[in-house]
């Protein structure tokens, strides 16, 4: 059941252009950065740099796509999550699926995997780019494994909060701009605290947790924040569509 | 094996210490279109959203075909088909593709979705309309399409909530034809504005005013309150009361502002023929004689407002 409901997600945002666009202007941004990490790749390491500080083609390059696909998700995530409820809520069409025989969790888990999958499309693209870069030279696949696990954590829990935010409200503009301040918040949480590498705050911020994977390391703690971080937000969903029945 | 399809016990709802609905209770058997029927405002549509699982009541509980609703909504919901106020559409699907999306979520298994969305179609005479965005749709096919995703499988409970809003009169026709034919089968609840609608395809009615049921029973007995015991009758030179009052059978007469007189008699005993007998013999003029109908508006009045008044 929860299947059908994310296909039914996926197959709404590939029914209007606005799916279609979005995979492309990113993809194009994407590719444009690849390019150009390939052009700038051969000008800085071609004699100027000590051999001894020279760094891995897959990480000079993959560096520079992960650093921006991370922010460009920051700004696309909230606004492919914001309709997800709230769009339903205004034209009434979450009581058809409240009507249906589906369980609260499995709209959730529903339309959250649909967003998901749909979102997956471009941390694959963006996989499958970098490894193309094997035909030329060895393609660090652990780095780059990792690199594309972290992105794809980091935009899973971006989704969940969209979704979250999206539950709260008829408008999906502001659904869109409360998620994407919170996210904007939770990234940059740990700048103001750069001194305590310790402190509490920095242990929230999601870039403190995305950070370890654009280096190539998976910890198993990292993953453990996102996957909280994900199944907080969608328990709070499903709180907030119970409380919809129980209120009205 | 029970026919009850639905039963409501005690259903209350309240919001912000206001009864929105208060202690409603009725039961509906396979086979019956019931007619949901009340002010705006009377908490028709609350009922509904309680008993197709949208709303948490605050006290009493639903069953459909024995399944609790608040217990085991899974089940429960399998069995109903629901159209509320707004036809719930996904604007951005063709009419195939929302219908398909319909049937899946409702437990269509795969093979069955094309041919349960062809049937649909049909009884809903969506056929020409396959390929069209739901968003392009005129307002009339619209609930159509609502209509047709209540009924795509095959429910036990169809609940259908204003059903003919924005038809025109001919589709009004078909969908309270497609009405009386869901009642062969299923249950049908609906809930409407149009009285002679009621008449017409429910075989119960029930008023519901502030929350309140006011009246609950068969068809047949709104329509003998509605047609009663009475005779409008005109005439060119009218005798005085007295004289009327010797016919046989005649109780009362009482004279309406249109120059009409209306007779009230015994029941049983109808005088139509006595009166136009001594009309002729006496010379009165009688230019009219017809059976007085209160309007199904004014019986609908006579009850809101009596529990108003009380």
């Amino acid at each position: 059941m929860i299947l059908k409901v994310a296909r039914k997600e996926l197959k709404s945002v590939f029914a209007s252009p606005m799916g279609w666009v979005i995979l492309a202007l990113l993809q194009f941004g994407f590719g444009t950065y690849f390019l150009n990490g390939v052009n700038e790749y051969f000008e800085v390491m071609s004699g100027a740099i000590r051999p001894a500080e020279r760094t891995g083609v897959t990480m000079f390059i993959g560096q520079s796509v992960f650093g921006l696909a991370s922010f460009v998700m920051l700004f696309s995530v909230p606004l492919l999550s914001m309709r997800l409820i709230s769009e339903e809520r205004r034209s009434n069409t979450l009581t058809f699926l409240f009507s249906a025989p589906l369980s609260l969790t499995e709209i959730v888990l529903g339309k959250f995997i649909g967003l998901v999958s749909f979102l997956s499309i471009l941390v694959l693209m963006i996989g499958v780019m970098l490894c193309t870069l094997n035909a030329w030279a060895d393609v660090d696949f652990g780095y780059l494994f990792a690199n594309v696990l972290g992105l794809w954590l980091l935009v899973a829990s971006f989704s969940a909060m969209g979704l979250y935010f999206s539950s709260l409200t008829a408008q999906p503009v502001v659904a869109a701009i409360i998620t994407f301040i919170a996210l904007f918040g939770l990234l940059i949480v740990d700048r103001f605290l750069t001194g305590d590498e310790t402190s509490v705050v920095n242990y929230l911020s999601l870039m403190h947790h995305f950070q370890p994977f654009a280096r190539g390391l998976i910890d198993t703690a990292d993953i453990t924040y996102f996957l909280l971080f994900i199944i907080t937000f969608l328990t709070l969903t499903v709180r907030r569509l119970d409380a919809d029945r129980l209120r009205g | 094996m029970t026919t009850l399809t639905v039963e409501a016990n005690n259903l209350t709802r309240i919001y912000g210490g206001r009864e929105a609905v208060s202690d409603v209770s009725f039961t509906l058997s396979k086979g019956e279109v019931l007619g949901f029927l009340g002010p705006n405002g009377a908490g028709k549509s609350t009922t509904m959203k309680m008993l197709t699982g949208n709303l948490a009541p605050s006290k009493g509980s639903v069953k459909i075909c024995d399944v609790d609703m608040i217990e085991n909504p899974k089940e429960a919901k399998a069995l109903i088909g629901y159209l509320p106020e707004t036809p719930p559409l996904y604007r951005e699907f063709t009419v195939d593709e929302f219908l398909a999306i319909a049937a899946r979520l409702h437990g269509v298994s795969a093979k069955h979705i094309k041919i349960a969305v062809q049937r649909a179609k049909e009884r809903c005479g969506l056929t020409e309309m396959s390929k069209r965005l739901i968003e392009n749709l005129s307002k009339g096919y619209q609930q159509r399409v609502g209509i047709a995703q209540a009924i795509i499988h095959n429910p036990m409970v169809v609940i259908l909530d204003e059903p003919t809003v924005g038809l025109d009169p001919i589709q009004i026709r078909d969908i309270r034809a497609l009405i009386k034919e869901l009642g062969g089968e299923h249950s049908v609840i609906l809930s409407t504005h149009i009285l002679p609608e009621v008449e017409m395809v429910c075989d119960h009615v029930q008023i519901i005013d502030k929350g309140k049921l006011v009246f609950n029973g068969s068809i047949d007995i709104l329509k003998q309150q509605r047609h009663g015991n009475k005779l409008v009758i005109g005439l060119n030179n009218a005798p005085s009361h007295d004289e009327l009052l010797k016919v046989a059978g005649v109780e009362s007469v009482e004279p309406l502002s249109n120059g009409l007189l209306r007779v009230r008699y015994v029941a049983g005993q109808a005088p139509a023929e006595a009166l136009v007998k001594a009309a002729v013999s006496k010379g009165w003029g009688l230019h009219q004689i017809n059976p007085d109908q209160t309007s199904l508006e004014d019986v609908f009045v006579q009850l809101t407002y009596q529990d108003a008044a009380a």
